[in-house]
Order: structure tokens, then C-alpha cells, then sequence
């Protein structure tokens, strides 16, 4: 909301040296936000002034282009009382018109200096000035021409542009609706400032018309709907009037543009007062004026040319040819006011918030009207709005007020509010006595029952008829409040009991993150959003349920309509990014929600009168998708470097299971690892990955084709487990470990298997042979080649023994790997080196 | 080892002669003393004190000698062998410490060559900053609560206070799950952690609530669609503003530094009652509104001395009684800021991309962030 400092003042009493700064600040701290400062004349320094053509002589120039060589009369303003003489290249003006001149000496918006100069052959002292040279406005048609009466030559243009008025942009919030009028920012100035407020919507005082049988016929069917609605008559209204100038200026400065005075004037009112207004073409009307709720399917074309299909519930106004408007949001535009309408029939109607809400949502209609009377505007000045309406089209447009006046309804009762009259002080810290809190609830136009609140804590208020949003006591404590001042509150720190602290997983969650950092990995957070394209990339089977999505109805790009199942595309487009920006390799890591749909149907609304019961809420988290927290990583490129300590290394299948095996580790988790054929991964090299016996995701090199299609190098490598599952694996509390000081005996044995037995089930063969005595078991060795045969491999095992009690003989050592040996020979079809 | 030489003349023996003797002694001194290294030590030792020296076989043949001579002939003797034993020891021991000072100084090595065999990794800021929120607040006694992303439309809106027909909710731009009448939303802001906290357990209440919150803007150098905020939600009895300011002093304070405090705007939020904006002093100009070379004005905070933080106030009682808390008894408060916006203060982040874009060398340069 754009308000002009002059048209504040016009209705507040402000000390005159009140800067806008101070204005703006202060309404910013009643709660009227300021957004920006509009101060047109800051960049100009006169002599600005107002001259009359009286001379000018167009000259061709060899360039094409035409001047005018001017004498324009500038007064007094030139020190000489000469006419001055100007180059001007605009040709939008005539011998005698009033122009606006800037003199030698004076500097315009850009730091443009003026002064005497040559220019074609002339000496040009000063320049005739448009609108957009002056910096108040984008407008490139020719020079600005004052109206005849602006002024004497030589006076002030300043004045007469207004480029002293700045104005002040207000953002407002939906609660306070009143302030989308100059009334409502002007009362909040006058209690800013503790000035005198004069009310516009009061008519300077001037009685109404009362309502009569005579005026325009209008029959509400639905007073819900509409609870007043007023209708005046213009008659013999010319078309071709046209706007004052300080109406149109003030319409500009409030960012709207004129267009007719008949549409300006609605307008200005709804700016000054706060109602929004309708005109129609009274000789386009036919018959009676209806107001009913429309039936889905019904069609309107309303004036802004589109054919709206109507749903049930849509207030619409009516004559007898069926639907002329979608009501108090926008008008029809068959019986619109133009360029020809003499008669004007004024509509000024208090319509229900909710419906205007929902029927500006439905039809994506945002008006100027819709947004006031979404919000709420004051009934009671209703019929002063239509008949300020009245008095200016007839004032400046020629008409006659028809004696008719038509009143259907009457404005709503406000209901009133018992708040306990130390609600304030108990809600904001503030020391706010009684006397206090009665006398702030008046300043903002509250009445406070006065018999109760001499006698009782309960104070019955009843808010003034601006303040639709004023419901609740919390309501009340925050006018208070803003007029106490918000910058009274003290800070005092709350002291809460001792707390609990991080949660388990909490603390779980901050240990991977730092273990995955500490093993090189660089954590990101990529947009969930996911499409059939990414997921055709990864290679995806048709039926995987990671292809079923929870679907966006509104997604950014419809190319990404779902929430993501896997947070591999994220990863492997950030590597993709990275190595493109000429990282010579990357390792990254996400820890990210995805999700898969519930599949239970829609999560129910209840109410909210109460709390919903615990089988109600079970119902709602049923219906909300299943959202684990995944940990993704992704390795491209080189994992170790080049350097003068030999060669590089690019990341293979197995940096991939060492980073889930390095994370188990921290987290005190044994992690086993199965071969397993699953997309995105090389299905040779893809392990599915189990921590306490449970499956929790997969790992190792990715796909050749996956690779290719996120422009990877061949042999990344991915992880994705679900981290969730593991974290409820973690381990509590470690027990202490015991062990031996004995010494140690070593074993190594060399064992020849087929290749289709893995080193897990050797290694678990000769665990179980070796018995008690093992201490560890590590393989350090893997050879193929000549000697042991083809589809063969030796694999070579450290293994070590130690007894608790007693230094292990040699016998022992020995019937312990024979033993161990056996058991993989057994087991594995293992032979001994 | 060979015995006394008894074939020899005792009175004869001319290796015991004392000159013999003495020139023996210091011909063993002077090689000791000439030996370069420890090698060249050895020999000498060989040379002068072995079997074969001189001194070894005057040594031997003093038990040759009558026992009147023995006497005067094993004292010079034992005296030359001492002397030679005693220039050894100290020799050896210059020429260890010789060879190995330059043993070491052979080992020497570039320590300025690079050692980054694995690049290192790093945590993201947000991941980090949050931690650094939530480590604020639990330090005060608070615990961190959490919950979907994906949420039931009642708990991100209708519960606080955010009917259907509320003209806020349009203030949000929401994502909808499909079909739009499923009730399913992603969550616009981290409050439905605090309305699912409020239904489970009873006040006393001191949570705060880090996440990942959704909304449809445009995706710039200051707006994203998806983004981080995190909220705080304070229920106990005789809870008022005053707790509230004292609290988000505090966090600014811990975030931004000694002297950076809060102010408070009136504003509208359904979810509170009263509402208001909350302001930094800027931490730039620290409220000067002038740059740091004097200038004015000062570019953070675009001259107004304080910078847009978030949105607080007193808990809606209709939000309490929607969420099952007895709205007599308790009064309460919530604040909610951007986490990236904090972050981008804090850090001097200019384009919030950079936080999405999962480019290593942004997020390293995070990696030393507590």
C-alpha cells in the first residue's frame, strides 16, 4: 500500500516537522511495515521552475532531426526577468503552454548538471523538462505540459509536480486490512503521534441521504453473503470529463494508473476510505439488481475479458439478463462503465470475507477489491463511501445525484471480546497497568464496557467496526501492546528444568557425519525432486518401487513431479558438477529424507476446536508417506592422488565398501556384505549391505551405462543405505573388552578355492575350525594365475592365536590351524598350498 | 688366547721395556686420535688392543717376569692399556656422535612437499550450523525436535491456526501432493515438529526444531525452494514476551557475537498472538548504519542498522487447545528463522545457491566449522 505523505497528513494534525523517516518509522512500530520510500524530489536541486512558451522556431537540422528554438517566459526566476532561451527537442507543445524548466545551476536525477551550453547554433540556458528526465516517471512521450491554471511563470515547480510529497510504500499485513486505505494509516499516524485525527469517511460532517423507496431496485437473497448493500444513481454524467489532476497525481503516487474519471473515482475512494466500489453502466442494466450464490457451471465474462465458469458458492451479482458480476471482486463486462455511459449506478457492498477468499482462490482473481474485501472492510461506511462516490462524479463530472438511495441490509454487529484486564501484562512482561490497557483499547477505537471494567478484572471490549480481525483476548493484547510499544519488552531468559539433551539418533547422526568427513567425503544437499527421466538414467526396472513417487500436484519443473526415492540422482549430478568444474576427482556424501507413498488414501482434516483424539492423529501419520533417512555417497574419479609419492588412484567398488565398512566400524556395527544385482550398480559388482543380520542398502561400482549417463567416469562407485536402520542398530553402551597379555602365535595359511567361493565363507570356514584360541583372522593375500589353475584362487590368511590363561605351545598352535584348515577344506573344497 | 710366553728370558723381555711401553702407549693415542670414522676406530682397536698389539703381548709377558719386576711392569702396563682403553671409549663415542649427526643430516628431507594423498573432507554448513543452533539451545536446557518433511496438511497448517479458508495460507506457497485434496503437503515451515511435540507430551516444553522446509519460490541468490529453518517452541506457565526476547537475545548473541541483540516489530503470524518481526542489530555496522571505512551507508544492512531475522511471538491459545494443551494454564512462545539466511549473515554467503549446487570447494572451505 503506497501512501503519499500529504494525503496522510491531510487527515492527521502531524507536527509539520515530521519527517517521512520518522512517519515511516513510526508506523513501522504500531505495525504498518515499511517497505519503501518514494522521495521523487531528493534527486533534483532547483531552480526548478515553471515557464510559458513564447516563442519556437522549428529547426532542421542535417541529422534529420527537427529542434525547437524557444523564448520561454520564466518570471523573476532567471535573476533578469528575460525570456530564456532553450534548444528543445520534443515537439509535443505549442506557443503559450505552461512547461517545466530547469535552470543553469540546477542538477537533475543522475547527477545531470545544467548549465548555459552551445548547442545547434544556439547558446541553450536550461532545458525544458518530461517526466522521465525529472525522474518521476518511465513515460518517454515528449515534454511535460502543465495545465493552464498550474501557475505564474517563474513559481515553484516543486509544488507544482508534487516532487516535495514523497510517498511512503506500507507492507500490510493480512490482519490489518485497514490499513489498505489512507484512513486506516492516517488513524495510526494520528495515535503514533498523539495528533488529531479527522475521519475522511465522516464527510466533513455532512449528513447521508437516507434510504428511500426511489433508488435502483436490488433484492439480496443471500444476506450472509451480503449483509448491505447500497446503490446511488448518477445521471447525466459526462463521459469526457476529465480526472483532476491532484486525483490522477494522487492515484499515480498510490500506484495505480487513471484510466476514466468515472473509474478514478472509485478508485480514489477505495484508497481513501477502504471500500471498495462498483460502477455499471446503468443504461446497460436491465431490471432488478440480485445477489445470490452462483450454481457450479454458470458463466460470467468478466471485465478483464476472461469467460469465468462459476462454482457453487461464487456470490454473484445479477439483473434480469442473469449474471453481471462475480460479487465484490470483480465486475461483468457487459455492463461495465465506458466511454459513452452518462449513468452511472454505484455499487457499495459489504460482502462476506471467507467467500470473497475462496472465490479469489478459485478463480485466481487477485483485484484491488477482492484483496480489501478478502481481509475485511469496515461496514459502517458503506453508504459514505457511495456517497463520497456521488459527490465527486457529480463534482467534477457534471452529473446529478438521483434522489434515489437504495439500502438493503444494515452492517453486522461487531461482537465483543472479555479479555481479563491484566492479560496484558501476564502475556507480554511488560508492566501494563489496568489504566493502561483501557486507555490503549480506546486510542485504537475500542469500546470498553465502562460499568464492568471499573469494578471487574474482566473487561468486555467490543472493537471498532475497522477490526474484523479483533476476536480473541491475544487479539486485544497485541493492540496494546503495539501502542505500550514492542521495543518495552524486557529480555529475560527463560529457565527451563534440566533437559534431556540430544537424542540417541541425534548424536548418531552428528558421529556419521563426521566419520564419513574424516574418510575425505564432502557432504551436500541436493533438491529431492525426481522425474522418469533421472530414474531411466539410473536405470531403474519398470517395476521398481523406487519408480513409485509421492507426486507433486504443483512441482517446480513437471519434468520432476516426485519426491525422491533415492537420493543417487542428487549425488551422481553434484560429482557430475564437480568433475565438469575440473575437480580431478570427488567423493560426496548426502544424508537426506525419501519417501514412498503411504498408499493409505488422504490424510484427514479434522478440527480444531479440541485436540484430535490419539485414534484420529493415527489415522493422519497413516496417510503420510514413509520418509526414511537414507545416506548416500557417491566416489568419481581420483580417490587418492598423484604425487611424488607414486601414482594416483581412481576410485574403485571396493572405496565404496570401505566407506560403509569404516561407518560400521565407528558406529560399532559388524557389517556383512552378499553379492547382489540391483540398479544403479554393476551387477558384478554390487553387494548388498546387512548390519546385524538386516539388509540396509547396497554398494560398489556403478553401472557402465549409469556412468555414461550422468557423464561419470567408468568405474564410480555408489553407496546408498538406509541410515535409520543402522542407527537402530548402533550399540548403546560397548561392553569393555578383556583381553590377553600372553604371547601371540602366528599362523599363516595359504588355501586354493574355486572363484565361486568368496573369501567370507572361507574366512568363516576356518573361524569356525580354529576355535577358542583365534584372535584374529585378516587375509593378506589373493593370487591367481598359473599355479593354481584356472578359474581358481589362492587366498592367504594371517592367522592369530592367544591363549587367556597361558603362553600357547607350539602343538597347540599347530592343531589349532590344522584344525581351521580342515574345516575350510571341508567346508570350501579349500586346498592347501 | 695364548698363555704367558715362558720360553722367553724373564729379565730379557725388551716389550716391557718402559720406552717400549710409552712408545707402544702413544702410538695406540695418536691412531686413536687420527681414526676419521668409526670404521677406521675399529682397526685401530684391532691394531692396539688386540691379541697382536703391543700392549696385548707386553701385557702377557709380565707373568713372565721374576714377581719383583712383575709389580713396577704391570702397573706401567696396565697404566698404558687404561689410557688407550679410556682415548677408545671418548673416541668412539666423538665418532658416534659424528656419524650420526650426519647420518641424520643425509636424511634430511622437503618438509614442504604436499602430503594431501586423500583430500580431505568436509561436513556442510547447514549440517554444521544447525548443530551449532541446536548446541545453543540444549546448552539452556532445550531439546531438539524433529519430524517429516512430508506432512499432513492439518498438522502444517489447520492445527496452527491456519484454517482453509485463512488468507495466510496463501501467503505460503505450497507444495501439494497430488491430488491436491489428499491432505499431504511439504511442510512450508518446521511448526508441525512443534504442533506433533505439543500433542505427545505435556508442558513443561523447551524444543527447537531444525529442518528442511519447502515452499514454491523462485530458485535465486536469495530465495530457493526448498530451504532450512529452524524454530523454537517455549510452553510453561507464566511464559511471556519477555522470555521470548531474552531467549532470541541470547541465540543472537551466541551466533552473531557480544552486542548483537534483537528487536522486536509487530507483525501477523495465525500461529501467534501477539506476533512480531524480529530484527538483528546488523552485525556489520553494529548499528551505525555506516561501512567500516566511515562511509554511509552501510551495505548489509542498506542503512537501517538492523537486518530481518524472523518471525515470533506468543502461542496462539487456539493453537494450544488444537494441539491439546490446557490453554488457562500455560501460556507459551515460538520464534522461526531461515537457517541459510542466518548462515549467509554469518558467513557473508552471497548467492544461496552455493549451498545447493554441491560444488567441494564451498563446502570444504566449511570443513573446520565446530
Amino acid at each position: 500500500m503506497k501512501a503519499p505523505v500529504s494525503w496522510i497528513r491531510e487527515y492527521v494534525d502531524l507536527p509539520a516537522d515530521v519527517t517521512t523517516e520518522q512517519l515511516a518509522a513510526r508506523l513501522t512500530a504500531l505495525g504498518l511495515k515499511l517497505e519503501a520510500i518514494e522521495a521523487p524530489g531528493d534527486q533534483i536541486t532547483g531552480p526548478l521552475v515553471v515557464g510559458r512558451v513564447l516563442t519556437r522556431e522549428p529547426e532542421p537540422q542535417k541529422n534529420g532531426k527537427t529542434i525547437n528554438w524557444c523564448t520561454v517566459d520564466v518570471g523573476a526566476a532567471n535573476g533578469t526577468g528575460e525570456p530564456q532561451g532553450i534548444v528543445c527537442g520534443a515537439h509535443n507543445f505549442d506557443v503559450g503552454d505552461l512547461v517545466v524548466v530547469v535552470l543553469p545551476g540546477g542538477v537533475l536525477p543522475g547527477g545531470f548538471a545544467i548549465s548555459a551550453r552551445k548547442t545547434y547554433g544556439h547558446v541553450s540556458a536550461g532545458m525544458i523538462c518530461s517526466a522521465a528526465e525529472l525522474g518521476i516517471s518511465t513515460e518517454h512521450d515528449g515534454i511535460i505540459v502543465l495545465p493552464a491554471d498550474a501557475g505564474e511563470p517563474g513559481a515553484d515547480a516543486f509544488d507544482v509536480l508534487g516532487l516535495h510529497d514523497d510517498v511512503i510504500e506500507f507492507e500490510i499485513n493480512p490482519d490489518r486490512a485497514y490499513a489498505l486505505s489512507l484512513r486506516g494509516i492516517a488513524r495510526d499516524a494520528a495515535l503514533g503521534f498523539g495528533a488529531a485525527f479527522t475521519d475522511p469517511a465522516d464527510l466533513g460532517g455532512r449528513a447521508l441521504p437516507a434510504a428511500n423507496a426511489d433508488g435502483y431496485p436490488v433484492d439480496v437473497q443471500d444476506a450472509e453473503g451480503c449483509p448491505l448493500f447500497v446503490a446511488r444513481l448518477v445521471e447525466g454524467f459526462d463521459p469526457t470529463a476529465a480526472t483532476p489532476d491532484w486525483m490522477a497525481q494522487r492515484l499515480v503516487q498510490a500506484g495505480m494508473r487513471p484510466i476514466s474519471l468515472a473509474v478514478d473515482v472509485t478508485n480514489y475512494v477505495m484508497l481513501e476510505i477502504g471500500r471498495p466500489i462498483h460502477g455499471y453502466d446503468a443504461d446497460r442494466l436491465t431490471g432488478t439488481l440480485g445477489v445470490r450464490r452462483a450454481t457450479a457451471g454458470e458463466r460470467l465474462t468478466t471485465l478483464d475479458g476472461a469467460v469465468r465458469t462459476l462454482a457453487h458458492g461464487d456470490l454473484v451479482v445479477t439483473d434480469d439478463s442473469g449474471i453481471i458480476g462475480l460479487g465484490g471482486v470483480m465486475g461483468g463486462a457487459d455492463t461495465e462503465i465506458t466511454d459513452a455511459t452518462t449513468r452511472v449506478l454505484i455499487e457499495a457492498a459489504h460482502w462476506d470475507a471467507v467467500s470473497m477468499f475462496r472465490t479469489g482462490k478459485r478463480h485466481k482473481i487477485s483485484s484491488e477489491a477482492g484483496k480489501r474485501n478478502e481481509r475485511g472492510v469496515d461496514p459502517t461506511v458503506t453508504e459514505a463511501a457511495a456517497d463520497r462516490v456521488v459527490e465527486l462524479l457529480t463534482t467534477h463530472g457534471g452529473g446529478t445525484a438521483a434522489p434515489g438511495v437504495t439500502v438493503v441490509g444494515s452492517a453486522p454487529a461487531q461482537p465483543t471480546i472479555d479479555m481479563a484486564s491484566d492479560l496484558p501484562e501476564r502475556i507480554t512482561g511488560m508492566s501494563v497497568p489496568r489504566e493502561t490497557t483501557l486507555a490503549h483499547l480506546r486510542a485504537v477505537g475500542c469500546i470498553v464496557d465502562e460499568a464492568r471494567a471499573e469494578v471487574a478484572t474482566l473487561l468486555t471490549v467490543t472493537p471498532p467496526p475497522w477490526r474484523p480481525d479483533l476476536t480473541d483476548p491475544h487479539d486485544l493484547v497485541e493492540e496494546v501492546a503495539r501502542v505500550v510499544g514492542y521495543d518495552q519488552v524486557p529480555s529475560v531468559l527463560p529457565r527451563p528444568g534440566a533437559g534431556r539433551g540430544l537424542t540417541r539418533e541425534q548424536r548418531l547422526r552428528r558421529r556419521a557425519g563426521r566419520t564419513l568427513a574424516g574418510a575425505g567425503l564432502v557432504e551436500v544437499i541436493s533438491f529431492p525432486f525426481v522425474g522418469d527421466a533421472v530414474l531411466d538414467q539410473l536405470g531403474l526396472p519398470a517395476d521398481d518401487p523406487r519408480r513409485h513417487t509421492v507426486r507433486l500436484a504443483n512441482p517446480i519443473s513437471s519434468e520432476e513431479p516426485g519426491y525422491t526415492t533415492t537420493l543417487l540422482p542428487g549425488l551422481l549430478r553434484a560429482a557430475a558438477r564437480n568433475l565438469g568444474r575440473g575437480a580431478p576427482g570427488v567423493a560426496l556424501f548426502e544424508t537426506g529424507t525419501v519417501a514412498f507413498p503411504a498408499d493409505r488414501g488422504p490424510a484427514p482434516i479434522h478440527g480444531v476446536d479440541r485436540r484430535p483424539t490419539d485414534e484420529e492423529l493415527a489415522q493422519l501419520y497413516a496417510a503420510i508417506p514413509v520418509q526414511p533417512l537414507h545416506l548416500g555417497v557417491v566416489l568419481a574419479g581420483e580417490r587418492e592422488r598423484a604425487g611424488w609419492w607414486g601414482s594416483g588412484r581412481d576410485s574403485a567398488w571396493s572405496d565404496a565398501l570401505a566407506v560403509v565398512r569404516r561407518l560400521g566400524a565407528e558406529l560399532g556395527l559388524a557389517v556383512e556384505t552378499r553379492a547382489a544385482v540391483r540398479a544403479p550398480w554393476h551387477p558384478g559388482r554390487c553387494a548388498e549391505v546387512l548390519v546385524g543380520g538386516r539388509p540396509v542398502g547396497h554398494a560398489g561400482e556403478l553401472h557402465p551405462k549409469v556412468c555414461a549417463a550422468f557423464d561419470l567416469p567408468r568405474r564410480s562407485a555408489a553407496v546408498e543405505i538406509d541410515l535409520d536402520v543402522v542407527l537402530a542398530e548402533a550399540r548403546d553402551v560397548v561392553p569393555g573388552p578383556s583381553f590377553s597379555s600372553y604371547p601371540l602365535a602366528k599362523e599363516d595359511v595359504a588355501l586354493v578355492v574355486d572363484d565361486a567361493v568368496t573369501v567370507a565363507a572361507v574366512e568363516d570356514a576356518l573361524r569356525s575350525g580354529a576355535g577358542e584360541l583365534l584372535e584374529s583372522i585378516r587375509l593378506f593375500d589373493v593370487y591367481t594365475g598359473e599355479q593354481v589353475g584356472s578359474g581358481r584362487r589362492s587366498l592367504a590368511f594371517a592367522l592369530r592365536f592367544r591363549a587367556p590363561d597361558r603362553t600357547l605351545t607350539e602343538p597347540e598352535t599347530s592343531a589349532a590351524r590344522d584344525a581351521a584348515v580342515a574345516a575350510a577344506v571341508e567346508r570350501c573344497g579349500a586346498v592347501q598350498r | 688366547m695364548s698363555g704367558p710366553n715362558t720360553d722367553y728370558d724373564p729379565v730379557e723381555v725388551s716389550t716391557l721395556k718402559p720406552d717400549e711401553v710409552d712408545a707402544a702407549r702413544d702410538a695406540a693415542l695418536a691412531a686413536i686420535g687420527a681414526a676419521a670414522d668409526l670404521d677406521a676406530l675399529k682397526q685401530v682397536r684391532i691394531d692396539h688392543t688386540g691379541d697382536r698389539s703391543p700392549l696385548a703381548l707386553a701385557n702377557r709377558e709380565i707373568g713372565a717376569l721374576p714377581p719383583q719386576a712383575r709389580k713396577e711392569a704391570g702397573q706401567r702396563v696396565g697404566q698404558a692399556r687404561g689410557a688407550v682403553g679410556k682415548a677408545l671409549a671418548a673416541r668412539q663415542v666423538v665418532l658416534e656422535a659424528e656419524h650420526e649427526e650426519r647420518m641424520l643430516a643425509e636424511e634430511t628431507v622437503d618438509v614442504t612437499l604436499p602430503t594431501d594423498r586423500v583430500p580431505a573432507g568436509a561436513r556442510h554448513p547447514v549440517t554444521t550450523g544447525s548443530e551449532l543452533i541446536a548446541d545453543i539451545f540444549v546448552a539452556m536446557g532445550w531439546e531438539v525436535a524433529e519430524g517429516p518433511v512430508i506432512e499432513a496438511e492439518w498438522l502444517n497448517f489447520d492445527a496452527l491456526n491456519l484454517g482453509p479458508d485463512h488468507p495466510a495460507r496463501t501467503m505460503q506457497d505450497t507444495f501439494w501432493t497430488d491430488p491436491a485434496d489428499n491432505g499431504v503437503v511439504l511442510r512450508t515451515h518446521t511448526s508441525p515438529v512443534q504442533a506433533r511435540t505439543m500433542l505427545t507430551r505435556t508442558p513443561p516444553i523447551y524444543v527447537v526444531c531444525p529442518g528442511r522446509v519447502f515452499r514454491t519460490d523462485e530458485y535465486d541468490a536469495t530465495h530457493s525452494p526448498v530451504f532450512h529453518q529452524v524454530e523454537g517452541l517455549a510452553i510453561d506457565e507464566g511464559i511471556t514476551m519477555a522470555h521470548l526476547k531474552g531467549t532470541l537475545d541470547h541465540f543472537a548473541t551466541a551466533m552473531f557475537g557480544e552486542g548483537i541483540v534483537t528487536r522486536f516489530r509487530p507483525s501477523f503470524f495465525p500461529f501467534t498472538e501477539p506476533s512480531a518481526e524480529v530484527d538483528l542489530v546488523c552485525f556489520v555496522c553494529r548499528g551505525t548504519a555506516l561501512n567500516a571505512d566511515g562511509t554511509d551507508v552501510c551495505r548489509t544492512c542498506r542503512g537501517e542498522g538492523w537486518i530481518e531475522w524472523g518471525g515470533c511471538g506468543v502461542v496462539n491459545p487456539r493453537v494450544l487447545r488444537a494441539c491439546g494443551v490446557d490453554s488457562d494454564r500455560y501460556t507459551g512462545f515460538a520464534f522461526g528463522m531461515g537457517i541459510d539466511r542466518t548462515l549467509m549473515f554469518r558467513h557473508g554467503i552471497e548467492d544461496l545457491r552455493d549451498l545447493f549446487e554441491g560444488d567441494v570447494r564451498f563446502t570444504t572451505a566449511f570443513g573446520s566449522e565446530l
